[in-house]
């Protein structure tokens, strides 16, 4: 199973039943979860309506640190290994991990202006996040300035590995510095201090969003494996065929 | 796994620890300028700058908060629940999420008589969520 799916030929063919579910499931998910947030959940004691805001903001700002992971992974098994498929991974996850850090910072300024009093504060959490940002924007324009692919995959995952320390500094950011941002409300081994009426609405999105993107960042690697293997039989068979 | 492989291995792993290190080093080196605000210890002890803008936090004592006759002019205090207490002077529109017993920062200037004369105040929101049913509940488990 493994060696069958780091061929670009069987992943490609594979994949795309698994892009379609993966859409279904995340797109339905997602509306459910949204709509039972912005409908049926209860304004908060404090923050009144602005607590929607989190439906969106906490799944985006926890995808967005997992993507990173997940590239800083590939990253170093392209280097160690130098499998085809994790290059192929990266450069179909940046940009979507650029996207998804982007809807966490705007949607985290639209809560803190009603929430805080101030749009934007230069804090650990949110100067963490918008280097999150740059990472991820540096990972693209690195891999479209290098001509040769080789070369550009090699840079890419030193950058996304380097980065890499930028996360536990998001993680602990709240905890190591006094910030504006709150601490965690769901932390392992700790009670949760959302309450279950916010909380259900929450996990659903969260769960869906990961589903989406997963369909998202398959689906790119597929038109990336198209891009790179265009010369190849395969390729154009599936061309003939479709 | 073979020799190539080890070796690359090894230097990512050294790459990784060399910045952690230097990471860990930098936050350390950095770390009062990276702190948001300045704690009320560190303002009733004196050790922040005086007539300078600096931004200071702490919990808004219960009972505290006096508007004066214009409405818009407001003093409280911040506390650290240790203790350490200092008073705020603000004239302007506290932020809707302002409230005694939350966390708030305070932007501004401390007086030499002790007294912060804040031209900004920002509320600072806990990590609890509570639905508005329980409100009583919650309110007695603050106090």
């Amino acid at each position: 199973m493994f060696h069958r799916m780091a061929s670009p030929e069987h992943f490609f063919a594979g994949a795309r039943l698994w892009v379609f579910w993966l859409y279904l499931l995340g797109v339905t998910g997602l509306a459910i979860g949204s709509a039972w947030g912005l409908f049926f959940v209860p304004p908060e004691k404090y923050q009144g309506d602005s607590v929607r805001i989190m439906y969106l903001h906490v799944p985006a700002a926890h995808l967005a640190q997992m993507i990173y992971i997940a590239i800083a992974v590939a990253g170093a098994i392209h280097i160690i290994w130098r499998l085809k498929m994790a290059d192929v991974f990266m450069a179909a996850a940046a940009p979507i991990g650029a996207i998804t850090t982007a809807l966490a910072l705007i949607s985290g300024i639209m809560w803190g202006r009603p929430t805080w009093g101030v749009w934007w504060i230069w804090d650990a959490r949110t100067t963490s996040v918008l280097i999150l940002f740059f990472l991820f924007f540096g990972l693209v324009a690195l891999r479209q300035a290098i001509g040769r692919r080789e070369r550009a995959a090699f840079a890419v995952s030193v950058l996304a590995i380097a980065g890499a320390i930028n996360i536990p500094i998001i993680k602990y950011s709240v905890e190591w510095f006094t910030t504006l941002h709150q601490p965690a409300s769901i932390e392992l081994g700790r009670n949760i201090a959302i309450d279950t009426v916010f909380l259900l609405p929450l996990f659903v999105n969260l769960a869906s969003l990961y589903v989406f993107v997963a369909g998202v960042i398959l689906a790119n690697m597929r038109v990336d494996l198209v891009n790179r293997y265009q010369t190849t039989s395969w390729v154009s068979e599936w061309f003939r065929n479709n | 796994m073979n020799d190539l492989r080890r070796r690359r291995m090894l230097v990512l792993l050294f790459l990784f620890c060399g910045g952690s290190l230097t990471a860990t080093l930098a936050i350390f080196a950095l770390q009062s300028n990276i702190n948001h605000y300045y704690p009320p210890d560190e303002v009733v002890a004196g050790s922040v700058p005086i007539e300078h803008t600096i931004r200071a936090g702490g919990m808004v004592v219960i009972d505290s908060v006096v508007h004066d006759d214009t409405g818009l002019g407001v003093e409280f205090e911040l506390s650290d629940r240790k203790g350490s207490t200092f008073s705020v002077s603000y004239k302007g529109l506290l932020p809707s999420l302002f409230r005694e017993g939350q966390g708030a920062i305070v932007v501004g200037k401390l007086q030499s008589d002790g007294v912060f004369e804040a031209n900004q105040v920002m509320a600072k929101h806990d990590e609890n969520y509570v639905p508005p049913e329980l409100k009583e509940l919650h309110e007695i488990d603050d106090s």
